[in-house]
């Protein structure tokens, strides 16, 4: 395979990522602000920009926060390089460029994905916001749907491990809302404006089922950061992610012959995470550690880069 | 052009609506399938291709405004016969350019010979002369044409214009079968129509059979795109999909002692046969155009060592030039021995002076056309035009005589077309794709079908608005499975 077409599609698999996280984060702290019972007011709205990293960015815009613009820029605006439509439309870009790569029925549901968001200019209020997340999760579930079928050759690998890589840091920036999302005054850790902020971390990533089946006792910080991190039951967890990108490397090793410095961090990444406890991640501080993660992540996709000669 | 009666591929000259011979099924299929069923298909036909991205980017508008070429429901249609004759036709007239591609840039005979002015050749900027006095593997320059060609009566045929360079539009051809195949099933139980689909396979083939002698049984071929803001990228990706060879960038490649490589995941791989389609100023930064972003450097030196084919040949552009085009006669006579099956239209080189007179005193009844241009710019269409858009042109023309040729305004013949109201005749032209290897001459049976949807409109290039139609080439009658088996039964 054409390293560049490699690369193309570990970036399409990373965009579409990118857009279906960013979709469950607009959805969430719609909810979180508007739905629930104790409004989190424009807090919500800033530490969603936290999570999505566009805090600098959108103040550089010089909106103030509201719901709207923040749902707005985090969806529609063409000037934020990772809002869900830039997302998608670099991800068809790529998809058209590397056409041969992608079986028909991939190409569509990332083409049709486009489509019924490029000539949205507005996101509407709460539940046309709510909508728009659903439309938009339904063609990433087509297109992930496409993904599967396809043959397991490289094309298919490369885009996995863009998903794969890109659902890791996105897992991890979620956890990490709880971080920059503070408490208001008179609310104690542990309290019901707390619980409430885990809450809906779970529905973010529709893992709110996926809690009671794991777990007979009710909701804690404490478990939904180990479900989240550890668990390699939730397939959204940075555990799963991690033994995912290891196992894609490993399908493309014995497709390519080609093994090397990913292969090994990645492994090193999944023992370490194996033996890891989640009293040790809260001890040793949860944001040290998440951002640990991400920049080790960073540092994985790089390596990825370079064994397969992207640049 | 008001008055002047047109042939109709369907109806013929008949003002009564009685069909040509052997088209009483299908103007019965016109006459009864209700318009709004048939607008239905065509939007449900646009719908697919434009999921499916078979798109075009129209130059000079916003960037990236991607467009579907409108197709329409309504096919053209070939008897076995007229197919017949025009594949042979196309066959000897595809050989002539071969050989006077390779008599130009070698022995220079047809100049010798004063059959072609040498000026006109070797002063054309189509002409090449980093090329000169180089073979290509197996001696073969075109190897994929497309023979531009229009119909103004029942057995009046002319070739318009030759492309030797990189045509294009053999997507349409296979997809508008696939999308005729779909939603007019009933059609292809009417006829029984020769497949397209078998393209793929004859170019996968052609280009396996080009490759410089040594390369292995499974030579690597690839196509290059000039990348996917390209018109026609749909189409390049659409054939290295069908015929399962990698679409490649000029990124993509290097070229390393003479040997063209591309970059895989695993490394190097080796490279044999490139179909490219960009044009040969920007193949190769070292030889045509420095500052080209698009090319490979050392692209032709890999191409002179005989290391990598390329198609079709660097250098085509002399043989496409619509100067020389008017000599094709002459050209085909030449290196045939025969007359041209297939006609050329009356051509006034703006070059002599007697043309240019001529030219001049006729503009409004003729069709006046850049000797190098193409995509339906820069010309006049005389009857169409303004009285202040001829004098605009008589201008540009008496500035640059030699860049211009003048043809009569042809009759083209009609296609009965969807239109808003009704089904009405719209003007067609037709692009046959002709491959020559060593393995033969092909020429699958269809090709690209332009209809002008203006009504009255001669200019049917998709960038001036033109569409699309499924060309179906009839099977004979004596061909048809259930005759020849009982045939070949009888005879044993």
């Amino acid at each position: 395979m054409l390293a560049r077409t490699a690369s193309w599609l570990y970036w399409i698999g990373r965009y579409m990522e990118r857009a279906e996280f960013t979709g469950r984060l607009v959805e969430a702290t719609v909810r979180l602000d508007a739905l629930s019972a104790r409004p989190a007011g424009t807090g919500a709205w800033e530490s969603a920009l936290s999570v999505a990293a566009a805090g600098e960015d959108f103040a550089a815009t010089g909106q103030s926060i509201t719901p709207s613009s923040v749902a707005n820029y985090l969806t529609l605006a063409e000037e934020n390089a990772n809002s869900i439509r830039s997302c998608l439309y670099n991800a068809r870009m790529n998809g058209r460029a590397v056409r041969t790569a992608l079986t028909r029925e991939a190409w569509e549901s990332i083409n049709r994905a486009w489509l019924g968001l490029r000539d949205r200019s507005a996101t509407g209020g709460s539940q046309a916001t709510i909508n728009l997340v659903e439309e938009l999760k339904a063609e990433i579930r087509g297109f992930e749907g496409a993904m599967h079928r396809m043959l397991r050759q490289e094309s298919h690998w490369f885009l996995r491990l863009g998903a794969a890589i890109e659902r890791a840091d996105n897992t991890a920036r979620l956890i990490d809302v709880k971080y920059h999302l503070i408490l208001p005054e008179g609310e104690e850790v542990g309290g019901l404006v707390d619980r409430d902020q885990w809450g809906t971390i779970l529905q973010t990533v529709s893992a709110n089922t996926a809690f009671r089946w794991l777990y007979s006792e009710g909701l804690s910080p404490g478990r939904v950061v180990e479900m989240l991190t550890l668990r390699p039951e939730l397939p959204r967890s940075l555990a799963a992610c991690v033994s995912e990108v290891v196992t894609i490397l490993d399908a493309l090793g014995r497709q390519t012959g080609r093994q090397g410095e990913a292969d090994r961090m990645a492994r090193l990444r999944q023992k370490r995470t194996a033996e890891t406890k989640v009293d040790q991640i809260i001890r040793g501080g949860l944001h040290e550690y998440l951002k640990a993660f991400i920049t080790e992540n960073r540092l994985l996709s790089g390596a990825i880069s370079s064994q397969f000669r992207f640049d | 052009m008001a008055g002047q009666s047109f042939f109709d591929e369907i109806w013929g000259y008949s003002r009564a609506r009685k069909p040509r011979p052997g088209f009483d099924e299908i103007a019965q299929w016109i006459r009864t399938t209700p318009k709004s069923e048939l607008k239905r298909r065509q939007d449900s036909a646009e719908a697919a291709f434009r999921q499916l991205g078979i798109t075009f980017n129209v130059y000079g508008e916003e960037e990236e405004a991607e467009r579907i070429i409108p197709f329409d429901i309504v096919p053209r249609i070939f008897t076995a016969n007229e197919w017949d004759r025009l594949t042979i036709g196309l066959e000897q007239r595809v050989n002539a350019l071969n050989a006077f591609l390779g008599d130009v840039y070698g022995d220079r005979k047809i100049l010798g010979d004063g059959i072609v002015p040498a000026d006109l050749v070797l002063g054309n900027p189509g002409f090449t002369p980093a090329v000169n006095g180089h073979r290509p593997p197996h001696g073969i320059h075109v190897h994929i044409a497309g023979i531009d060609m229009v119909r103004t009566g029942p057995d009046e045929f002319y070739v318009l214009e030759d492309n030797v360079r990189t045509p294009s539009g053999v997507s349409y051809m296979l997809e508008n079968r696939e999308a005729m195949l779909r939603l007019c099933p009933e059609l292809f139980e009417i006829f029984e129509v020769e497949p397209v689909d078998r393209y793929p396979d004859a170019l996968g083939a052609m280009m396996k059979s080009v490759a410089p002698e040594g390369a292995s049984s499974d030579c690597n071929c690839v196509l290059l795109t000039p990348g996917h803001f390209n018109s026609a990228f749909y189409e390049h990706s659409f054939l290295a999909d069908n015929v399962g060879i990698e679409l490649v960038e000029s990124a993509d490649l290097i070229v390393d002692d003479d040997i063209v490589w591309m970059r895989t995941i695993e490394g190097r791989k080796r490279v044999d046969v490139i179909y490219r389609r960009i044009d040969d100023e920007f193949l190769d930064p070292l030889i045509f155009r420095p500052d080209s972003m698009l090319g490979v450097p050392g692209l032709m030196a890999a191409y002179f060592a005989g290391n990598v084919t390329i198609i079709n040949a660097p250098g085509n552009g002399i043989a496409d030039d619509k100067a020389i085009y008017s000599y094709m006669p002459e050209i085909v006579k030449y290196y045939t021995g025969e007359d041209a099956k297939l006609p050329n239209v009356e051509t006034w080189r703006c070059r002599e002076a007697d043309a240019l007179q001529y030219t001049l005193e006729h503009l409004e009844e003729l069709v006046v056309k850049k000797v190098d241009g193409s995509g339906g710019y820069g010309m006049l269409v005389g009857p169409a035009a303004t009285a202040e858009e001829i004098e605009e042109f008589r201008a540009v023309l008496k500035a640059k005589p030699a860049g211009y040729i003048a043809q009569p305004t042809l009759a083209l013949s009609t296609v009965p077309t969807l239109t808003d109201k009704s089904i009405k005749g719209r003007h067609v032209d037709f692009r046959p794709f002709v491959l020559s290897g060593t393995n033969g001459v092909t020429t699958v049976p269809g090709g690209l079908t332009r209809v002008a949807l203006q009504e009255g409109s001669l200019v049917v290039n998709s960038s001036q608005g033109g569409g699309t139609k499924d060309s179906l080439v009839l099977r004979p009658d004596d061909q048809q499975p259930a005759q020849s088996q009982s045939q070949s039964q009888a005879q044993s």
